[in-house]
């Protein structure tokens, strides 16, 4: 039995126009949001099929809105677009996961948003990347069930680094390219890693970067995650590890992630409340 | 000055050049308004004008709830029939006409005028958060409402204010989520929906 061939429908409107579906469908990470006018939203998504598109949803400040509930960020979400003159429109939205964890704590909240604020610096529009979908993804999955909310971030900003090209030296002095002693190093994010000591007497500003400083940075750039899970890391370590890396991702962008900030502010009112007196009543 | 502009006098272009600068304002309407205001009696003119003149001289904040008020302490703040145990903490001044509105609220107001959004670099300290936590110390409230927006930023803002009251041995409840009137539970999306579960109520 021949197949049943079914002509092609020419357009009717202008067949010089390439042909492309009108709307198209794809999961997305919500990363931001901007206000549009009176009651619309510019949204900044990180789509599995397209990379990162700026949308617009509109209606969503309205309480009746269909759309609005799922288009917060840090959402995952299957998004229908339909193809519009500059951006494209949400047509429909429906929450694959919403990461509650993340949303009803201070402290993963603040992760959550830095994590996303970096794959907006880091990344250019349409240019997909299905495996730093996943790193996001992965990422706040684990911000929002750890105890520790730190490890999953280091080891975010390590792989998306990683991917894109920036990847520190960690092995050699980045000066000398004489194999790193398992002494006290320094850490120069302009020279784009660790720094051995010789090398420093002459560098300006290089930061001290201890023995197991370095043994952790290298397991974020080489290791699973789980095998940095286990590690149980003291405070000041995590310290100098996120600081060292801090650093280096602002040298990376060329500018300050405005989000790291809000981490310091939330984590400067943490003590707060085991300190301070109880009000009289 | 863009092109459509140079052609037009002076004066007609400044103004199109002012209106432009309005939110929600293009280039056609800025036009539009500009050579309506040119055809209208001068006295409806000069009452806009005279209006927004006052509008910047004749307005403060008011120095308990940050409201935008012309006498200082704002009407709200100086009725003595008004709860002074309960402060209502909103994003924007706007937002006191809806709950007032709805009659249901009988205390206090705090505008925090603006709203948490750490990816905007906007931190609590450039919100009227100390102000609120002044008002705190005379120890007269009992109870703050966080009526923020039920998002993203207005819950992260939340929850941060709770951070820093909850110490002072104040009460801090936040607005209730659930489904809004006329909507479709097909649509609903699952935070509210599971909300709206968790604070069911008998009927």
């Amino acid at each position: 039995m021949s197949p049943l061939r079914i002509p092609r429908r020419r357009s009717c409107y202008d067949p010089r126009m390439p042909e492309r579906p009108r709307v198209y469908k794809s999961p997305a990470l919500v990363l931001r949001q901007r206000k549009l006018g009176d009651a619309d939203k510019i949204l900044t998504l990180y789509t599995a099929s397209e990379g990162k598109i700026d949308v617009v949803a509109k209606g969503v400040r309205k309480t009746k809105s269909r759309l609005a509930g799922h288009v917060e960020p840090l959402t995952q979400a299957t998004f229908l677009l339909a193809k519009g003159k500059s951006l494209d429109i949400v047509t429909q939205v429906e929450t694959i996961e919403s990461f509650q964890g993340v949303r009803d704590d201070l402290d993963r909240l603040s992760r959550g948003l830095y994590c996303a604020e970096l794959l907006d610096r880091f990344t250019e529009p349409h240019e997909p990347s299905f495996p730093l979908y996943r790193l996001l993804l992965d990422t706040l999955r684990r911000v929002a069930r750890g105890s520790d909310v730190d490890t999953p971030v280091r080891f975010y900003e390590m792989a998306l680094l990683h991917a894109l090209g920036y990847r520190p030296e960690l092995d050699v002095c980045v000066a000398c390219r004489r194999a790193l002693e398992p002494l006290t190093n320094y850490w120069s994010a302009a020279a784009g890693g660790a720094v051995c000591r010789q090398c420093r007497m002459g560098a300006d500003a290089a930061r001290s970067l201890s023995v197991n400083g370095l043994k952790l940075l290298r397991l974020l750039l080489h290791g699973r995650f789980d095998d940095v899970a286990r590690v149980s890391i003291a405070p000041p370590l995590a310290d100098e590890l996120e600081r060292a890396m801090r650093e280096y991702v602002r040298w990376v962008l060329e500018r300050d992630v405005r989000s790291a900030g809000f981490i310091d502010t939330v984590r400067q009112r943490r003590p707060a409340r085991a300190r301070a007196p109880q009000a009289p009543t | 000055m863009n092109e459509a502009t140079t052609s037009a006098a002076a004066p007609v272009a400044r103004l199109i050049d002012e209106f432009h600068k309005l939110p929600g304002i293009g280039p056609k309407s800025a036009q539009r308004l500009t050579y309506h205001l040119l055809r209208i009696p001068p006295e409806d003119a000069l009452a806009l004008a005279q209006a927004i003149i006052e509008l910047k001289e004749r307005t403060v904040l008011c120095s308990v709830c940050q409201n935008v008020t012309e006498d200082d302490p704002c009407a709200i703040c100086r009725d003595d029939s008004r709860d002074r145990s309960m402060i209502c903490v909103i994003e924007e001044p706007l937002d006191i006409l809806a709950v007032e509105r709805t009659r249901a609220f009988h205390g206090l107001y705090h505008v925090l005028h603006g709203v948490i959004s750490p990816m905007d670099g906007i931190g609590p300290d450039d919100l009227k958060v100390n102000e609120l936590l002044a008002r705190l110390r005379g120890g007269a409230v009992h109870e703050v409402i966080m009526a923020t927006n039920p998002n993203l930023e207005g819950e992260a803002t939340s929850m941060y204010i709770s951070r820093l009251l909850t110490p002072l041995g104040v009460r801090v409840t936040r607005l209730a989520r659930g489904l809004p009137m006329g909507s479709d539970l097909e649509y609903a999306d699952d935070v509210t929906l599971s909300r709206a579960l968790e604070n069911r109520q008998d009927v």
